[in-house]
C-alpha cells in the first residue's frame, strides 16, 4: 500500500542546506499537511517526493520500496499545482486524459474514466472547453481532475488554493477533504495558511528552515505544541506570548507572575525550568475571558474588532505588553475601559524564553 | 497634457495612417519597379527610371524578357534547388534546433551551461572566416549514396543543406522561447508520466507555433540568399541555387529588363512563403490563448 516514509531526508543547492534531515511517516489513505512559514522547504519537500526534486541524502519510500531514483512517473503519484499548471492548447478534456493517453489507454477506457473524473468533480459541462475559457476554480478542478483519473496511490497538492479567492477557496477546500473521503488514498498537502492545515489533516508536519517542527493531529498539535514556534504558528488569533518569571517548580507544574499576571500555577509540559528563570507564558485568545471576579490579568482595552460570532479584543497589559483575546460576540468593552481576565491554567503552556 | 477631443483623434489617426502608409511604399515601391521593370525594353526601363514612369506599366509592355530570361538560364532549375535545400533545411533545422533548446532548457545534465555558451559565441563568428576550411572539410567528407561510399560533397544538395542545419541562432531563440513556458507544464507533464520525448511532442512543440514561425522566415531568408557558399561549392550547374544563377545575367552587356524578369521569379516563393507564415503565425497566437 501506499505508505510513505522519508528517512533522514536531506536536500542541498551545494552549501546551502535547504532539507535538514527530516524524518516523517506517513500512513496508507491518511492526509498529511506540510505547514510552514515561507521558504521553510515544505514545497521542496514535497517536489521530492514526486519526483521533480534529487533527494542529496537520506531515503524516501512509497509503498515499502524506496524510490530515491525512480522517475516522478514510476513513483504512483499525482500532483495538482499552486499554478494548475492545465495545459493551454489542449481542452478539458484531453487534458484530463493526458496521463492516461501518455500510458498508451483505449479510447472507451479513457473516455470512461474522464465521465467518472467529471462527475465526481461536478464538471461535466466543461469538458469540451479550452483552458482559457475557465475560471481559477474551475481550472483547480481540471489539476484535480488530471490527478485522480489515473488512480494513484499518492496525491500531492502543491498550494492548491493560493490563487483562488477566500470564497472560493473555502468550498474547494471542503471539496478537496469530502474527494480525500471519497477517494481514500494518501494525500500530501502543502500550505502555508494554518487554517487549511487545520481543517484538511489527519496528520500535520509543521516545517521550519528545513527542519521538522513537530508531528501530530492538529487537535494534538494545538493543545500540545511541543515548542515556541508552533504554539505561535496555530491558531487564528495567534497564541499570546507574555513574560514572566518562573517563581517556584513543582512537578509537572511551574508557578509564574509577571507585573500584569498575578501568581498562577501553569503545566511545564515536560519542559524544564529553574526557579528565577524567565519563560514564556502561552495564552490562547479563545481561552481567555472576562472575569466575573478580580480576575489574573489586569489591563485597558485598547482595540475592539467585533467579527460576528465573536468580538477580538486588544487589551493592553499593566506592563504595557498587548494582549489578544477572542470573547463571545456579545462582549461590550468600551475602548479605554478597564478589564480584568481569566483564564484556565491548565489550558496555558509554559516555553522557555528563547 | 493635450485635451483629447474627437476632432483632434481624428487628425491623428489621420496623421497615423499618412505615416504607416508612407513607409509601407517606402517599402513596396521597389517590388512595383522591379515587376513593372521586367515587363519592359531595355532601353525604355533606362529612360523610364528617371521619373516616376518607372513604377507604372506603360510603354512597350511585353513579356519578352520573361521568354528571354528563360533563354540565358536554366531559371526553373536553379528556383526548383533553391527552394530545395531551402525547405529541407529549414525543415531539419526546426527539428534539431528545437530539440537542442529543449535540452538546454528543461534537461538537467552536466555542462549544458558552458556548451550553450560556447554555440552562442559562435554567432560572433562572421561566415567568410570558416568559409576556406568548411570548404576544405566538405571536399573530403565521406557520403554513403546509392553508389556506395564516396569521398567528397561537392557539388550536391547535402553540401548545401547539412552544414547550415544547426546554427546558433536559432538555438538560441528557441532557448529563450521556452525559458518563458512554465516550467509547471512540463513538471505536470512528467509526473503523468510523459517521457522527455512526449513532453518535446505533445506539450512543448505545440505551445511553440510563434517561434517557429519566426525560426522559419529567419533560416528562410538566410538560405534563400545564399550566395558565397553555393558558388564555392557548385561548378555543375544543375546543383546551382537562384542567387549564384543571378550571375548569368551580368556578363557583357547586362540585360537590365531580363534581370528584373529573374528576380521578379525568384521572388515569388519568397513571398509565398513569407505570407504563408504570417497566416500560421497568427493562428498560432489566437490558438495558444496566451493571456494574462
Amino acid at each position: 500500500m501506499a505508505r510513505i516514509s522519508l528517512k533522514d531526508v536531506r536536500k542541498s543547492y551545494g552549501t546551502a542546506h535547504v532539507i535538514k534531515g527530516v524524518d516523517i511517516e506517513i500512513e496508507d489513505g491518511e492526509f498529511c499537511v506540510f505547514v510552514g512559514p515561507s521558504g521553510c522547504g515544505k514545497s521542496t519537500l514535497l517536489r521530492m517526493i514526486a519526483g521533480l526534486e534529487d533527494i542529496t541524502a537520506g531515503s524516501l519510500s512509497i509503498g515499502g520500496r524506496e524510490v530515491n531514483d525512480l522517475p516522478p512517473a514510476e513513483r504512483g503519484v499525482a500532483m495538482v499545482f499552486q499554478s494548475y499548471a492545465i495545459f493551454p492548447h489542449m481542452t478539458v478534456r484531453e487534458n484530463v486524459a493526458f496521463g492516461l493517453t501518455i500510458a498508451g489507454a483505449s479510447k472507451a477506457e479513457k473516455e470512461a474514466k474522464v465521465a467518472e473524473a467529471a462527475r465526481i468533480l461536478q464538471m461535466e459541462h466543461l469538458l469540451d472547453r479550452r483552458p482559457s475559457q475557465l475560471s481559477g476554480g474551475q481550472r483547480q478542478r481540471v489539476a484535480i481532475g488530471r490527478a485522480i483519473v489515473r488512480k494513484p496511490k499518492v496525491f500531492l497538492f502543491d498550494e492548491p488554493l493560493s490563487n483562488l479567492d477566500a470564497a472560493l477557496r473555502m468550498d474547494m477546500r471542503m471539496e478537496i477533504g469530502k474527494l480525500h473521503q471519497q477517494l481514500g488514498a494518501t494525500m500530501i498537502y502543502v500550505t502555508h495558511d494554518q487554517v487549511e492545515a487545520m481543517t484538511l489533516a489527519d496528520k500535520i508536519v509543521v516545517l521550519k528552515d528545513g527542519q521538522v517542527m513537530q508531528i501530530g493531529s492538529p487537535m494534538d498539535l494545538y493543545h500540545n505544541p511541543a515548542n515556541l514556534f508552533v504554539a505561535g504558528f496555530l491558531g487564528a488569533p495567534s497564541m499570546n506570548f507574555l513574560k514572566v518569571t518562573v517563581q517556584g517548580v513543582n512537578g509537572p507544574t511551574a508557578l509564574v507572575a509577571n507585573t500584569a499576571l498575578d501568581r498562577v500555577e501553569v503545566p511545564t509540559g515536560g519542559r524544564h525550568f529553574a526557579v528565577g528563570d524567565t519563560a514564556l507564558l502561552g495564552l490562547r485568545p479563545q481561552y481567555l475571558g472576562v472575569s466575573e471576579g478580580p480576575g489574573r490579568l489586569h489591563g485597558q482595552v485598547a482595540l475592539t474588532e467585533r467579527l460576528g460570532a465573536e468580538t477580538v479584543v486588544e487589551v493592553t497589559l499593566k506592563d504595557a505588553s498587548p494582549l489578544i483575546a477572542a470573547l463571545s460576540y456579545d462582549a461590550v468593552l468600551p475602548l479605554g475601559a478597564p478589564v480584568a481576565l481569566d483564564f484556565d491554567p491548565t489550558r496555558a503552556h509554559l516555553f522557555p524564553a528563547p | 497634457m493635450a485635451v483629447i477631443s474627437s476632432d483632434n483623434r481624428g487628425l491623428r489617426l489621420a496623421v497615423r495612417y499618412a505615416v504607416l502608409i508612407l513607409i509601407a511604399l517606402i517599402f513596396v515601391f521597389p517590388l512595383v519597379f522591379m515587376v513593372m521593370s521586367s515587363l519592359k525594353p531595355s532601353q525604355q526601363l533606362l529612360q523610364d527610371s528617371a521619373n516616376l514612369r518607372a513604377f507604372l506599366p506603360v510603354g512597350d509592355i511585353s513579356l519578352n524578357n520573361y521568354f528571354a530570361a528563360f533563354q540565358r538560364a536554366p531559371v526553373a532549375t536553379f528556383v526548383f534547388n533553391s527552394v530545395l535545400v531551402t525547405g529541407v533545411t529549414v525543415l531539419f533545422s526546426l527539428l534539431v534546433c528545437s530539440a537542442a533548446g529543449f535540452a538546454f532548457v528543461f534537461v538537467k545534465w552536466k555542462g549544458r551551461e558552458t556548451l550553450l555558451a560556447i554555440l552562442l559565441a559562435t554567432l560572433i563568428l562572421p561566415f567568410e572566416t570558416i568559409a576556406i576550411p568548411m570548404l576544405l572539410m566538405v571536399a573530403h567528407l565521406p557520403w554513403l549514396g546509392v553508389d556506395g561510399l564516396t569521398w567528397g560533397w561537392l557539388n550536391s544538395y547535402r553540401v548545401q543543406i547539412i552544414p547550415f542545419i544547426a546554427d546558433g541562432l536559432t538555438v538560441f531563440l528557441f532557448v529563450q522561447y521556452f525559458k518563458d513556458l512554465p516550467g509547471e507544464l512540463i513538471e505536470a507533464a512528467r509526473v503523468e508520466g510523459a517521457s522527455w520525448g512526449q513532453i518535446y511532442r505533445k506539450i512543448v512543440m505545440p505551445l511553440s507555433g510563434p517561434i517557429l514561425a519566426t525560426a522559419a522566415i529567419l533560416k528562410f531568408l538566410v538560405m534563400y540568399n545564399q550566395y558565397l557558399w553555393p558558388l564555392m561549392v557548385t561548378q555543375e550547374e544543375g546543383y546551382r541555387p537562384v542567387m549564384v544563377g543571378l550571375q548569368y545575367f551580368f556578363q557583357l552587356n547586362v540585360a537590365w529588363g531580363e534581370v528584373m524578369a529573374y528576380l521578379s521569379l525568384i521572388t515569388v516563393p519568397v513571398l509565398a512563403f513569407y505570407l504563408y507564415l504570417q497566416r500560421a503565425f497568427i493562428a498560432s497566437i489566437a490558438s495558444t490563448g496566451v493571456k494574462g
